[in-house]
């Protein structure tokens, strides 16, 4: 029996506290409590841990292998990080969502069970949904809901199949699945939609850049890395991912030249980085498995630096866009440097953390020989410098002079970015003494050669040329104040034109059916039950009075009688009795 | 939320006359000298390294130079020429 808790529990209980804690006490809890959770995973052993007997299932909240270790420990580092960074914050609300949301993330990565998997998964989303909720704005408001009905969507099928799986195999376990079957499938689909695939990655480039500036840094390290973790676990060596992950790699960096929105730009190469990732669980070599999840550590690092650094920016100048800012490197040194750490890092500079785990997955592809693959992923590491390790620094701290002269980020804030630029350094330059010593499988990578060196900065060189001359030379695209359309257009738009068409189609139905039959037939019914009897009456004692020669006046007076009698009920008894008699006497003929 | 009132200070100090690392066109020239010079030697780097690489392709002279240069300008002419006319909209499309 061991002392320590499950990582969730700590912080999800942790979070309940907030609340009740005030002022600088409760800043020093925000930063203890990922301490106090890193410690007790540091005194994890290594096994199954935590199980609940519940209704015939084992419920297993600690899964602890080096694949959970090792997220668990970027994520406790993180959730540290992002809270020094939001420490300037007094809403309780994005206190409690991030808490919540990081023991929703650990609760995932620890998960043994299918059901308890799920549950942390669902979790992630409502939790996330508060950070851009928080925003307070009609966008964020609107992209929330979009952001909630997506994952909504992808949490029924993941449930569904889940669900099938169970009937399937009979059991709970979560491990590896593999794609086979329909239940597999819905669950591989599930974890995309998480991790963002292409056609269904629009809820991230959506929501991302319209949470709070503290918010994105959550957001941008823990929905799409659980899923990449869920991914390793349950599907690695799926060849679809090689192919889904290398489109991943390629798309957004197009988007990502011409957004205006420079935290829109870093969503889009989360895409971009996240799709190396997938890649390499789809080569699911240990080489690439090893990239894979050393990509994901890293990249947590680094996408957190660069949207910290732009949300420094914002913090202190209001704007985003890459039209409003330029030559804030003046005034703000630190996050301009920061920021750089973070481009050199994404771009995988050599002695930057992105060099030594994506050139594994780099290699892993060329030692398979995968070479349209190889070609699309070198494509994707240039483009990514051009997107998010150029145009990021160059649009908001160079460029144009914006005029703007603003003061250098909050203290809180500078810590946190600088940990994370160090962390950055730090991994780049001695990969074997900290991020290869935690890695799935044993390392035997050295990303330190010279044609390995040479050509990676050459690359990044002459991407940077290409950059340079067309910027000089005018031709690269500028900034402009517009938005860019991508498949979220879909239930955008097409949401709308779905509700245009329903509304034409069954509200038209629904006017039709009241002309007919709330004012027409129903109109002709209560007429007929007013004086239909009457007016049939009049029928054939008119014809016969027209018959006896009666005309003119005392006609209408004769018709006017009857009809009045008879609409008002008030025939004279007698013939009242003689029709009763009558009725009588027809029924006692007929029986 | 409570975020300070942004652009407060950016206003108060638009007069500000103070010259600043890249105001001096000096500056500029050196860092480009600098990188113009990097580029050149990476270049010849390239011929002293004995490459053992998976793919013929990656041992050809000045493979990841080109290659860099060549992917880079493809990628911003087709986001410009291609992407851009075809997913463009005004900012308050969806508004």
């Amino acid at each position: 029996m061991i002392d320590t808790l499950p990582p969730a529990v700590i912080f999800i209980l942790g979070a309940l506290i907030v609340p009740f804690i005030r002022g600088k006490w409760k800043r020093a809890y925000l930063l203890l409590l990922p301490v106090v959770g890193f410690i007790n995973l540091v005194l994890t052993p290594e096994g199954t841990h935590w199980t609940l007997h519940l209704l015939g299932y084992d419920l297993v909240f600690g899964q602890v292998d080096k694949l959970s270790l090792l997220f668990g420990y970027i994520f406790h580092l993180i959730a540290f990080i992002c809270f020094l960074y939001a420490l300037h914050v007094k809403d309780d609300l994005q206190h409690l969502a991030g808490l919540i949301y990081a023991g929703s993330a650990l609760g995932v990565i620890f998960a043994g069970d299918l059901l308890s998997f799920f549950i942390f998964w669902e979790m992630l989303t409502v939790s996330s949904v508060m950070l851009i909720w928080a925003r307070r704005t009609g966008a964020s408001v609107g992209a929330g809901y979009r952001y909630l009905l997506v994952h909504a969507a992808g949490g029924l099928c993941l449930l569904a199949g889940i669900a099938l799986h169970v009937n399937q195999t009979g059991s709970l376990e979560f491990g590896y699945i593999g794609l086979s079957g329909l239940g597999s499938y819905l669950i591989f689909f599930g974890f995309g939609i998480n991790c963002a695939w292409p056609l269904l990655h629009p809820w991230l480039t959506d929501s991302y850049p319209e949470a709070t500036i503290t918010g994105t840094i959550f957001l941008s390290a823990f929905t799409t890395k659980t899923a990449v973790y869920a991914l390793a676990r349950a599907f690695p060596g799926t060849g679809a991912l090689i192919w889904i992950g290398a489109i991943m790699t390629a798309f957004p960096i197009f988007y990502a030249v011409i957004e205006n929105d420079l935290r829109r730009v870093l969503a889009y190469s989360l895409i971009n980085q996240v799709g190396f990732m997938v890649c390499g669980i789809g080569i699911g070599t240990a080489l690439a498995i090893n990239g894979a999840v050393a990509h994901a550590f890293n990249d947590i690092l680094f996408k957190a630096l660069l949207f910290m650094s732009m949300g420094a920016v914002m913090y202190r100048t209001g704007k985003i866009n890459g039209t409003d800012l330029g030559g804030l490197y003046r005034t703000m040194p630190f996050t301009c440097i920061c920021c750089m750490v973070g481009a050199a890092s994404i771009s995988a500079f050599p002695l930057f953390s992105g060099f030594v785990s994506k050139s594994m997955i780099m290699d892993a592809a060329a030692m398979g020989h995968m070479d349209v693959i190889w070609f699309v992923l070198l494509f994707a590491s240039a483009g990514v410098f051009h997107h998010a390790g150029i145009k990021i620094p160059f649009f908001a701290f160079f460029s144009h002079d914006s005029g703007m002269r603003p003061k250098e980020a909050p203290l809180n804030m500078r810590f946190a970015m600088g940990i994370a630029a160090f962390l950055s350094v730090f991994i780049g330059c001695f990969p074997q003494y900290s991020l290869y010593r935690i890695l799935p499988f044993p390392v035997h990578y050295v990303p330190y050669t010279f044609p390995h060196v040479l050509g990676q900065t050459q690359l990044l060189f002459f991407s940077a040329l290409a950059f340079t001359l067309l910027i000089l030379s005018g031709i690269y695209p500028a900034e402009m104040r517009a938005i860019n359309l991508d498949i979220d257009w879909v239930y955008r738009k097409g949401g709308r034109i779905f509700y245009s068409l329903m509304n034409w189609s069954l509200n038209g139905l629904n006017r039709v059916s009241e002309q007919v039959f709330m004012k027409g037939i129903t109109g002709i019914a209560a007429r007929f039950a007013r004086d239909g009897i009457a007016r049939l009456a009049l029928l054939p004692f008119v014809t016969y009075w027209y018959m006896k020669g009666i005309r003119f006046k005392r006609l209408e007076i004769k018709k006017a009688s009857l009809y009045y009698n008879l609409a008002g009920g008030v025939i004279p008894a007698g013939i009242g009795a003689a029709m009763a008699a009558l009725f009588l006497v027809i029924i006692f003929l007929l029986s | 939320m409570k975020v300070k009132a942004p652009g407060s200070e950016s206003r108060e100090s638009s007069q500000d006359s103070k010259k600043y690392l890249f105001d001096n066109p000096r500056n500029i020239k050196i860092l480009f000298a600098g990188y113009y010079s990097a580029l050149g030697i990476l270049l010849i780097l390239d011929f002293f390294v004995h490459k053992h690489a998976h793919f013929q392709w990656a041992e050809w002279p000045e493979f990841y130079a080109v290659y860099g240069l060549v992917a880079c300008v493809v990628l911003v002419l087709a986001a410009k020429y291609v992407l851009r006319p075809l997913v463009k909209r005004r900012e308050d499309y969806y508004d």
